[in-house]
């Protein structure tokens, strides 16, 4: 088995455990005690299969720097994929200092819906283009993915806090907007399956377009055409035709995979209400009920005080010494750098919102709700929608 | 204004909260809350004692934390406006044209985008004056606050009174079995062991830990004006020089903002990956990844006495290799390999040949920057270059046109004389184009025989004084928030009666979680009475709706 063999089966390895994992930790919260605080035998096999994972992880990303020579973090799928597994880390570290078992009930599937979209992108190995040929690169973008993955563990407490604190009998804006989150991650699973089913079937149809400079080049689809490139002709075509023509300006291809996940995501989520016949934080509501609120609260402010400097540190500074270095200039504003700064400002007012106004318990929550959202954002939007010099995937 | 005496007898200034001595509350507000506002320690602070003044009211306004947290979620959003479109620098349109090109690429939002001015928004006035704004703000609030609490800090008193303290989060009241003088030093024992400072006063005990943790948000604010002053500080000429210049294979020339210095192309590298194009290669498109940009470069300088323009006698400097992530640092300034063009015309080679016999009569070797005017080729034959196009556009007004000084598309107007020819023949050459002979038919023409070419590099000339500021603004800005974030305030006081009463009070700023860990084991090492968490709501019951957020004295280290 070659080193590449070896990483990719240390990816699988910690994504099962990452699922075995998840599960145990439902049932330690089953087997349930007072608080939520892991005391059983679940709780304990719970997080050993996590750290077994993280570890198997850990195998992957130190086999995959090995045999492509630079640090793993050089394109979507390895950068995603890091970030999963540094989630998973922040779990664990946050997991030993409070010993709250129901936050792996949500941190493990967020990392495990991360690490499933990164695994939707190509993961070949690419030689390195000479502006990232640095050391820097393994510095920044760690540091970078750490801090942010430590902020994200406060969404995941904020996440448990609302969906044990919001009244569901009674119809409210924040049982909407709680509900949308779930439903977004619902999305995310849509997308996964899709894209894997397709990818399954080795589906492609290809066409020429004209682009907005007026070029003309060539497309692939790997998902039925919803919609069609700009002055599209069929090279080779399955399945179905475009429905529309889309103007240069707009991606067809991106907005057929974005409304085939929305399509895909919408159908899963309307047969888990029907079989449920609840919503799907109603769902999850009985499995948070005896969770200590104050705790997780701290949870929620310990999480983005320890990520906060992290991420100034490795998503700023580093990026602006690297930049002067590679770029000339230490700041560009590059929609990846804007992005950055506007994270880091939002976290800065989610700071003095708590420290000096008092925004804690639900309104914190949501904060760290919204700042996980601009998180993934910068990841997700920036990197496809807005071109700019981090485009790299 | 007038002072407030406590009942203790200290006189306290005006706008105080609680006691700077002995912390009994002095306010009405303070002495209905059950647990007080332990934000600066109840020092007066400025801002909300002076409201008469204009001074008071501008001082007010950026001392506000809601102002504060306003203009940041403002910058925010106006960054993230900035984001919609590419910015007009990345923009690869010439001035003149960019609105076309706004408009054209993106339509009516593309127009209006740009009409409003969001495809330079970072360098527009008002997004300018936000930023100066916040940096107000910061330093306001960072004064009004900061002051005052260190004052408080600095001059804590052991003995607190029993109002003070029974409006602390963390409260405990009991008898304990022990001697007053055995609980006390037992208690400071715990306390030293856990790396508190003790203090000791009569029956009162003060363990406090980590009180520089406090200062944590006022030196990361230092770090940041320190910073935002350092950015503007380029505004200042001589601070900044950002130049790009082309520099061709084999050419010496002066260094643009680098005043004395020369640099020499010797060579441009450009090194592709070898690798089979796949996965988004090929979706792209691109076949080759690029591997190396590299510029073999000399760089000199003008003796010191020299005139300015005088390239005889440069001094070598060194040899270095310009790559991107590896610029060349010299005297301040920093050259980066920030582009190329590959294949440049350099020189083109005709024959002078007879049209019938084919026969050539000699060789003319055009230097394409700088041709000469008149080329004699020996036996009585020569050719003039009347018009010289490096870049021909076709004719306007029958003169040949050029669209740049690059030798893109290089073309001449040729005189050609012969002995067969003395009066001279005239032939417009232009590149794979058959030659124009405009005065009637020729009997002799210029044959291509062949080009060089050569690469150039693009230069970009950096000097950015700023950079050390802006490093030390970093680094105090890390401290500051790794302080303010990763160590909090812990302090507990404790009051022992002779009878064996004890009253005891602990505060932290954040990390309660922590603080419950020391309070534990003091309490069980020293048979204190157990703790209440004036907060904690009861286990089942849910979080209060209103009013409990209000009275929270929650984290506060602003």
């Amino acid at each position: 088995m070659s080193l590449i063999d070896l990483s990719g089966n240390l990816l699988f390895v910690a994504f099962i455990a990452y699922l075995v994992a998840t599960l145990l930790f439902g049932g330690s919260i089953k087997q349930g005690n007072a608080t939520g605080k892991n005391t059983g035998k679940w709780g304990k096999l719970a997080i050993v299969v996590t750290i077994i994972g993280f570890l198997s992880q850990l195998g992957y990303f130190i086999t995959r720097w090995i045999y492509t020579g630079h640090a793993p973090v050089s394109n979507m799928f390895e950068f995603t994929t890091a970030f999963g597994m540094f989630i998973v880390g922040a779990f664990i570290l946050i997991y030993f200092i409070y010993r709250l078992t129901a936050l792996g009930l949500v941190a493990l599937p967020v990392a495990l819906l991360i690490i499933a979209y990164a695994a939707m992108f190509p993961k070949e190995v690419s030689p390195l283009v000479p502006s990232l040929q640095s050391h820097w690169l393994t510095i920044h973008v760690i540091t970078a993915a750490l801090g942010q993955s430590i902020l994200a563990i406060s969404a995941v407490a904020g996440l448990i806090y609302l969906l044990k604190v919001v009244d569901l009998t009674k119809p409210s804006k924040q049982r909407f907007w709680l509900e949308a989150v779930m439903y977004c991650l619902v999305v995310v699973v849509g997308f996964v399956a899709v894209t894997s089913t397709f990818s399954a079937m080795d589906y492609e149809s290809s066409y020429n377009y004209v682009d907005k400079e007026g070029t003309t080049r060539k497309i692939i689809y790997n998902l039925p055409p919803v919609f069609g490139m700009n002055e599209y002709e069929v090279i080779e075509e399955h399945g179905m035709s475009p429905l529309v023509e889309m103007p240069a300006l707009i991606n067809a291809k991106k907005l057929t995979t974005v409304v085939w996940s929305l399509l895909v995501g919408s159908v899963l989520y309307l047969l888990i209400r029907l079989i449920a016949r609840r919503r799907i934080s109603a769902i999850f509501q009985p499995l948070v009920k005896r969770v200590n609120l104050q705790l997780l609260d701290e949870i929620g402010y310990r999480s983005v005080l320890i990520g906060f400097p992290v991420f100034s540190l490795g998503a700023l500074i580093f990026a602006m010494i690297w930049a002067q270095i590679a770029w000339s200039r230490f700041w560009g504003w590059d929609p990846k750098e804007v992005w950055a700064l506007i994270t880091w400002l939002f976290y800065a007012a989610f700071l003095h919102l708590r420290l000096s106004k008092g925004w804690e318990g639900r309104k914190s929550a949501w904060l760290a709700l919204i700042g996980f959202g601009i998180i993934l954002f910068n990841l997700i939007a920036v990197n496809l929608i807005l071109a700019g010099l981090h485009s790299y995937a | 204004m007038e002072k407030i005496i406590c009942a203790c007898g200290h006189s306290n200034p005006y706008g105080t909260k609680l006691c700077e001595k002995c912390g009994r509350p002095l306010t009405e507000e303070e002495k209905q809350n059950k647990v007080v506002d332990m934000r600066y320690d109840g020092m007066a602070i400025r801002s909300k004692t002076y409201n008469k003044s204009f001074v008071d009211k501008i001082w007010n306004f950026f001392s506000s934390v809601k102002v504060g947290i306003s203009l940041i979620i403002i910058t925010l959003i106006a960054a993230s406006v900035g984001t919609l479109l590419p910015q007009e620098f990345y923009v690869k349109a010439s001035d003149m044209e960019k609105g076309a090109y706004y408009a054209d690429v993106y339509g009516t939002f593309g127009k209006i985008y740009y009409t409003l001015g969001l495809s330079d928004l970072y360098s527009s006035w008002w997004f300018q004056i936000l930023v100066g704004m916040l940096a107000v703000s910061i330093i306001v609030a960072s004064l009004d606050r900061g002051i005052p609490l260190y004052k408080s800090l600095k001059n804590q008193r052991v003995k607190r009174h029993e109002s003070f303290m029974k409006r602390q989060r963390i409260v405990a009241e009991g008898q304990v079995s022990a001697s007053a003088e055995e609980t006390l030093d037992k208690v400071a024992q715990k306390m030293t062991e856990m790396k508190y400072s003790v203090r000791r006063d009569g029956s009162a005990l003060l363990a406090e830990k980590g009180r520089f943790s406090r200062y944590g948000p006022y030196i990361n604010h230092v770090g940041l004006i320190i910073f935002l002053g350092g950015v503007m500080l380029r505004l200042v000429p001589g601070f900044y020089v950002d130049e790009s210049i082309w520099v061709r294979e084999g050419e010496t020339r002066a260094i643009t903002g680098m005043e004395g210095y020369f640099i020499e192309n010797r060579d441009f590298i450009l090194e592709t990956h070898d690798n089979t194009p796949q996965g988004e290669q090929v979706k792209q498109g691109v076949n080759v990844v690029a591997k190396n940009f590299q510029t073999d470069i000399t760089l000199y300088k003008q003796p010191e006495d020299a005139l300015p323009g005088d390239t005889e006698n440069l001094e070598k400097v060194k040899d270095y290799s310009i790559r991107v992530n590896h610029p060349l640092k010299e005297d301040g300034f920093a050259l980066y390999q920030m582009d190329y063009r590959l294949n440049e015309l350099k020189q083109m080679n005709f024959e002078l040949i007879n049209k019938t016999t084919e026969k050539s009569l000699g060789k003319v070797e055009i230097d394409l920057t700088n041709p000469k005017k008149e080329y004699d080729l020996g036996n009585g034959s020569s050719v003039q270059i009347l018009v010289y196009t490096p870049d021909f556009d076709g004719f306007e007004n029958g003169e040949p046109q050029t669209k740049t000084s690059i030798p893109n598309n290089p073309a001449f107007l040729f005189k050609m004389t012969t002995p067969e020819t003395p009066e001279g023949e005239v032939s417009f050459v232009e590149i794979m184009q058959p030659p124009l002979e405009p005065l009637g038919e020729n009997k002799y023409r210029m044959k291509f025989a062949s080009a060089e070419m050569r690469d150039m590099s693009g230069i970009t000339v950096r000097k950015d004084s700023t950079i050390p500021i802006l490093f030390v603004g970093g680094v105090i800005f890390m401290i500051g928030v790794a302080i303010g974030s990763y160590w909090n305030h812990r302090r507990l006081w404790l009051q022992v009666e002779p009878d064996g009463r004890v009253l005891m009070a602990a505060h932290v700023n954040k990390n309660m979680f922590s603080m419950k860990k020391d309070l534990d084991a003091v309490t069980t090492f020293a048979a204190l009475p157990p703790y209440k968490d004036q907060l904690e709501k009861d286990e089942a019951g849910e979080e209060s709706t209103t009013g409990g957020i209000k009275e929270k004295e929650g984290d506060n280290t602003l």
